[in-house]
């Protein structure tokens, strides 16, 4: 069984394990920005991380890909965890394919105006990394590379020797994306790459993600707090809520049968561009604010505001319960 | 509806600023006009002159370098354009209340919350302390801010996001104005936030009858609180209607476009979004004929030479497009049908 088993469900990409990030702020002062979460992220696929400012979804991104270190748990890459890879394993380390973690696992920020060095040209930024990673190219190699990534995002030739300040946001964000592909990366990290950008600039670089996934072969975690978006980019969607994972399903499974609480709050919450359908709408309108993740309490995060709360909310942390095919939810009330 | 009497006019406005690279025409001869007790959507990208449109009802813009050099608002029957700083001051803040986006900055760090309601009524003759303190309390729980005695204490930087915008628009209404101007209001806040301040808004409309003009980039927010709609791009009005007109009777590929490069709940994950392509016009030297001509996939020969002129399509229903004119092919821009799921 164990044989089948095996070929049928591949092993995932990564794999996040009671993943916890705490900072310590001050001497009895903990802020806990991801508690215990899991999840699975499968070759190919695009899974979309939601939830309000303040719910983690940063952070968790960020220690993916180890700009933080994470308090405890694992995330493991193909296989192998990262968390306890040294500084210099991480460059070399080889996965079962013949390249180092760094080169295989890149992220896209979320500011394309603060994330690009201003005293660098484009050119600069964008072959960076193929140097880094492959210093037996030479100068004509890494020119032609540099000029095929910018032709992928859509800029040309003559904007190599340009700074990043003669752009606007939405060739920024490309110039990002183009360092982020330049080390041919197999997972990217997204983090809410779009939300700065105008509506109609938006569109262009989702379709342009949305192709290189194609081309490339890419697996994404897309971080965004635009639900309608990340229903459209995504097959998985994890909702994340005060630093825990609340529900986790496929994308229209999750849209169509939202089951946790405030699932179902987050998504009657977007306005719909349909005047007749937004005002007909029945809406759950939540009370109240985040609460602050400083030493939070030991009970489901959401109680406070939500409308069915019983006493055992308040006092118990909630399993993770599987109600349908790969649909995840962590309530009480389930 | 039509019936209503309108609290502001404006009339062919012209205000550009002077840089260092030239004049740059913000806004290009834009009319459009606000009724009592109703909800106006302005809709546009950044740089379409949305919002410098708006400021200059309260002649926020600074003079220099910007300057008028056409057109009139009427407030009330009164000239913005033409008035003194003392009028001007009088107006701002007691006639016109206005909501800035970000509630992070507009806000003074140094006060307390108490301190910076009570600011807007300090030149009122005759009341105590108490009197004040009273008036600002009622006004905070009004927007719906809980724990009000602790909050009049507390500074900005004690405050959620939403908290902070519940404060600004308690100092937009501490007048009772008769219109409110909303600038993206809502864009720096979580969706369920951003759900409780567009409920917070229309409750004031049913309470107050304030009238409010509401700028913002969010289809979604338009959809969900306006009742006519502008729609701006390069300085100018597209289209204007209302917003059923808008939204089922699309008459401008610029507004189709808008509608159709964002991705909404029931966008088919197969489907190809439809980006407008292109950057917007340079205002230096702003396009002789219609500014969206460049990119849009109607362009005929006329839209590069001659701006369009407005047409009527209803009692409510205008906009400036070339496909409107009887010699121009007939193009279907409708996106959504009328109450389809």
């Amino acid at each position: 069984m164990s044989e089948e088993s095996k070929v049928l469900v591949p092993e995932p990409l990564v794999k996040v394990e009671n993943l916890c990030k705490f900072f310590q702020i001050s001497r009895n002062q903990v802020l806990k920005a991801v508690n215990n979460v899991s999840f699975e992220i499968h070759k190919g696929e695009t899974v979309g991380l939601v939830g309000e400012s303040g719910c983690g979804k940063s952070t968790t991104g960020r220690c993916l890909v180890r700009l933080y270190e994470p308090t405890s748990g694992h995330v493991y890459y193909r296989g192998k965890d990262i968390s306890t890879l040294s500084r210099a394993e991480l460059k070399t380390f080889r996965g079962d394919v013949q390249m180092s973690f760094q080169s295989n696992v890149q992220m896209i920020f979320q500011n394309p105006y603060a994330s690009l060095n201003p005293r660098m040209t484009v050119g600069e930024i964008v072959s960076e990394g193929i140097k880094l990673h492959h210093s037996e190219y030479t100068k004509q190699q890494v020119d032609e590379r540099v000029e095929q990534l910018l032709k992928w995002v859509g800029l040309g030739k003559e904007h190599i020797s340009r700074f990043s300040h003669e752009f606007s946001g939405g060739q920024r964000q490309r110039i990002g994306i183009a360092r982020a592909l330049s080390v041919e990366p197999e997972f990217v990290v997204c983090d809410e790459p779009i939300s700065a950008l105008d509506v109609s600039i938006q569109a262009q670089v989702i379709n342009m993600l949305k192709r290189l996934q194609q081309e490339l072969g890419l697996t994404y975690l897309f971080i965004a707090h635009d639900l309608s978006v990340v229903k459209y980019i995504s097959d998985r969607v994890i909702v994340m809520y005060l630093g825990t994972v609340v529900e986790e399903a496929p994308a229209d499974e999750i849209y169509a049968h939202p089951t946790h609480p405030y699932t179902q709050a987050l998504l009657s919450s977007i306005p719909i561009a349909d005047p007749d359908l937004t005002r007909s709408r029945k809406r759950i309108t939540i009370k109240g604010e985040i609460p602050s993740p400083i030493n939070p309490k030991e009970c489901c995060q959401f109680a406070d505001r939500c409308p069915y709360a019983t006493e055992q909310c308040h006092n118990q942390v909630p399993v993770r319960k599987e109600i349908a095919p790969d649909h995840f939810v962590s309530c009480h009330l389930v | 509806m039509a019936e209503q009497e309108k609290i502001l006019e404006i009339k062919n406005l012209v205000f550009s600023f002077h840089t260092y690279g030239g004049v740059v025409q913000a806004v290009r001869n834009v009319s459009y006009e606000l009724r009592k007790g109703e909800i106006l959507g302005i809709v546009g990208e950044s740089g379409c002159g949305k919002s410098v449109t708006a400021q200059c009802i309260l002649r926020l813009n600074p003079e220099p370098p910007g300057f008028f050099s056409g057109g009139e608002i009427l407030f009330k029957g009164q000239d913005v354009v033409k008035m003194s700083q003392k009028e001007l001051r009088k107006m701002r803040g007691t006639e016109i209340g206005f909501i800035f986006q970000d509630p992070m900055t507009s806000l003074n760090p140094t006060m307390r919350i108490g301190r910076q309601i009570e600011e807007v009524f300090q030149d009122a003759k005759g009341m105590s302390r108490a009197e004040k303190k009273e008036k600002a309390l009622n006004i905070m729980r009004m927007v719906g801010i809980s724990d009000v005695e602790k909050r009049y204490r507390q500074y900005p930087h004690e405050l959620s996001g939403g908290m902070k915008q519940r404060v600004m628009i308690a100092i937009a209404l501490v007048s009772q104005p008769s219109m409110i101007i909303c600038d993206e209001p809502t864009t720096s806040l979580d969706v369920t936030i951003e759900a409780q301040i567009l409920d917070l808004l229309l409750d004031l409309r049913e309470r107050l009858d304030t009238s409010i003009i509401m700028i913002t980039h969010d289809l979604g927010v338009i959809a969900r609180l306006c009742d006519r709609v502008v729609v701006m791009y390069g300085g100018q009005v597209m289209e204007t209607g209302t917003v059923r007109e808008i939204f089922y009777d699309t008459a401008h590929p610029y507004t189709h476009g808008l509608m159709s490069s964002i991705a909404s709940l029931d966008t088919d994950k197969n489907t190809v979004l439809t980006p407008i392509s292109g950057s917007p016009p340079d205002l230096f030297s702003p396009p002789a004929g219609c500014p969206f001509a460049p990119r849009c996939e109607y362009a005929m020969k006329i839209c590069y030479e001659r701006p369009p002129q407005e047409v009527h399509l209803s009692e409510e229903h205008r906009t400036s497009c070339w496909l409107q004119h009887e010699l121009a092919p007939k193009v279907d821009l409708r996106m959504r049908k009328e109450g389809a799921k």
